[in-house]
């Protein structure tokens, strides 16, 4: 089932990739291609096959519940693009 | 010191034949006369491995050497490691130095091992040629109009013209063992969850495995002793009791010496012989594999009946975990921040578009599409129940052997850009090497002869879980019957 291009580039969207037109008819090519080699595992009967998430089927580990981590965000944040007073600083949201 | 063992070299280390300083040096000046060409080091930093060098010398001195004590290790760009640049082979981190060590990295500190650089590496691992790097191809020391294999081509490239003893790199999908396999080195993917992903930059956290790649099936046991370890912050980490992957190394062998390996059954799956395989890899392969049965293994033919939906499956389940993954880099908290933009959606959409490449954009873009609404059953949970359908497909062999051995990519290295405008003839190089991935099976590639061009061929070797030692040993015997694992490029003697 071939992608049109407003669905590339509402994919792009959801991804928050800014695409430009040029781009997404390129990028539609190609996932149209990939799209067709995925399609051969859809006519595969997998009635009542369980999905695995991944190579080991183990419970989720629990830890105890304390404080394990200290204190390093000015470490952190020394490679952050923008900070003041211990916070990150991005373009304004709320006018 | 070029051609040596790790064994060897930890032994002269400990004679005093040369200190780890004097060995870190002639790997540097290797790198520094070499990797010009070949391109598979992105980050060196002499000062730096010469001071953990001088270290290693002293715990030498002091008597309190480890196996790996002194011993340069080529680190994929992958692993975050402690006042290093860890950049994964892309621009959204070309300015990412860690604050942290992965515990890859924390363990072979430990050991005394020695950082000798970082490698280059497909960007974000996602490639099987090492050409989607941000810091440019890296070539194949056997050919260098031919690709390394990736995404650990520069740790491969590193190993192959002996610009390090022995390196680390991850495998999502085949990312160690089919650059072994394209530069005639040995690379081991250990079973999922025996060696920890904290600090290793995630692509398919269901996936991903660190392990170690060497010039021999010894020399991955012995770096797979320090890199293997529970670790409680990778929640998927196990809880096993310690392993000596060497212990079966050199266990006498019990009746006919001649033999070594008699009791052995190796499953030599058909689906792994059929179209698409060249018929240099296969002859190579086939060469081995009598190799084997001389040693005293049976060999015995098996089906693996869902291997072909095996690429269908991981390029959903691989670009959706990595779509969720690669959310995390908006240009925020580090990273790479476009210089303009209008409001924060649109300064998320700049620096993730001119962040990341093309390869790593189309693989987010199908993760994004798969999990999107009304996709999500088609394809992602589809991919899931065929992954389990694969996951059966090998528990049913295993019934029948104890390893299953076949090649390890379809073909010898090829041309620079021969594939890459074409990723889908690119992502079906990884057919004989994701089904391990989507099992969580260990798997390994190990030298095995030439093909066209004169040019390297890998034999994979697929182990049940938890095999590594058994499959470590069976490589061992046959790299002491055979010497395909100490031939070298030429030009970089």
């Amino acid at each position: 089932m071939p992608l049109s291009l407003p669905e590339v580039k509402r994919v792009a969207w959801l991804a928050r990739i800014e695409i430009t037109d040029a781009e997404a008819e390129a990028v539609q090519g190609h996932l149209n291609g990939i799209f067709k080699l995925i399609e051969q595992m859809l006519s595969v009967d997998t009635e009542g096959v369980a999905p695995m998430a991944h190579g080991q089927d183990l419970a989720q580990r629990l830890r105890e519940d304390r404080v394990t981590e200290i204190d390093q965000h000015a470490l952190y944040q020394s490679i952050a693009p923008q900070v003041e007073g211990g916070l990150y600083l991005v373009p304004k949201v709320i006018e | 010191m070029l051609n040596a063992t790790l064994k060897q070299l930890s032994l002269q280390l400990a004679q005093k034949k040369f200190s780890s300083a004097e060995l870190t040096q002639f790997h540097l000046d290797r790198i520094a006369r070499l990797n010009p060409e070949l391109n598979a080091f992105v980050t060196v930093d002499a000062a730096r491995s010469l001071a953990q060098a001088r270290a290693a010398d002293a715990q030498i001195a002091a008597g309190k050497a480890q196996p790996l004590t002194g011993i340069p290790v080529a680190h994929k760009d992958i692993f975050c490691a402690k006042g290093w640049l860890t950049t994964c082979g892309s621009k959204m981190l070309a300015n990412f130095v860690s604050p942290y060590d992965a515990h890859v990295v924390e363990r072979l500190n430990a050991a005394g091992a020695v950082i000798l650089g970082r490698t280059n590496m497909d960007e974000f691992a996602m490639g099987s040629s090492s050409e989607t790097c941000f810091w440019g191809p890296v070539r194949n020391p056997w050919d260098r109009a031919r690709v390394p294999g990736g995404s650990s081509g520069g740790s491969a490239a590193a190993v192959a013209a002996r610009m390090a003893p022995a390196a680390i790199g991850t495998d999502t999908g085949g990312s160690i063992r089919q650059p072994s396999a394209l530069s005639g080195i040995c690379g081991l993917k250990p079973t999922y969850g025996v060696v920890s992903r904290y600090g290793m930059i995630a692509f398919a956290s269901s996936l991903d495995q660190g392990g170690p790649m060497a010039k021999s099936a010894e020399d991955l046991a012995l770096m797979l002793n320090v890199m293997a370890g529970f670790d409680a912050r990778d929640s998927t980490s196990l809880e096993r009791p310690d392993e000596d992957y060497t212990r079966l190394l050199d266990a006498p062998p019990t009746g006919d010496r001649a033999k070594p390996l008699s009791g052995l059954r190796i499953g030599v799956p058909k689906e792994y012989f059929g179209a698409g395989l060249g018929s240099d890899v296969g002859a190579a392969v086939e060469a081995a594999l009598a190799q084997f049965e001389k040693l005293g293994a049976k060999r015995v033919a098996i089906s693996l009946p869902n291997s072909a939906l095996s690429v269908p499956a991981y390029y959903v389940i691989a670009p959706a975990e990595a779509s969720s993954n690669l959310s995390r880099f908006d240009g925020v908290r580090y990273g790479y921040r476009a210089p303009e933009y209008t409001d924060l959606p649109d300064m998320y959409r700049k620096s993730r578009a001119q962040g990341f490449g093309a390869e790593v954009k189309r693989r987010i873009l199908i993760g994004t599409y798969v999990l999107s609404h009304g996709y999500y059953d088609a394809y992602y949970l589809k991919a899931q129940k065929i992954r389990r359908l694969i996951a059966q497909d090998f528990v049913d062999a295993y019934e029948q052997c104890d390893l299953i051995m076949g090649p390890t990519s379809p073909s010898v290295a090829f041309g620079l850009g021969s594939m890459s405008s074409d990723p889908v003839q690119m992502y079906l190089n990884d057919i004989y090497t994701v089904s391990a991935n989507l099992a969580g099976l260990p798997a390994m590639s190990i030298p095995c002869g030439f093909g066209e061009g004169n040019l390297p061929v890998g034999l994979q070797v697929v182990g049940n879980y938890f095999a590594e030692a058994r499959m470590l040993q069976a490589a061992h015997r046959y790299q002491l019957a055979t010497d395909w694992h100490l031939r070298q490029p030429a030009g970089v003697e």
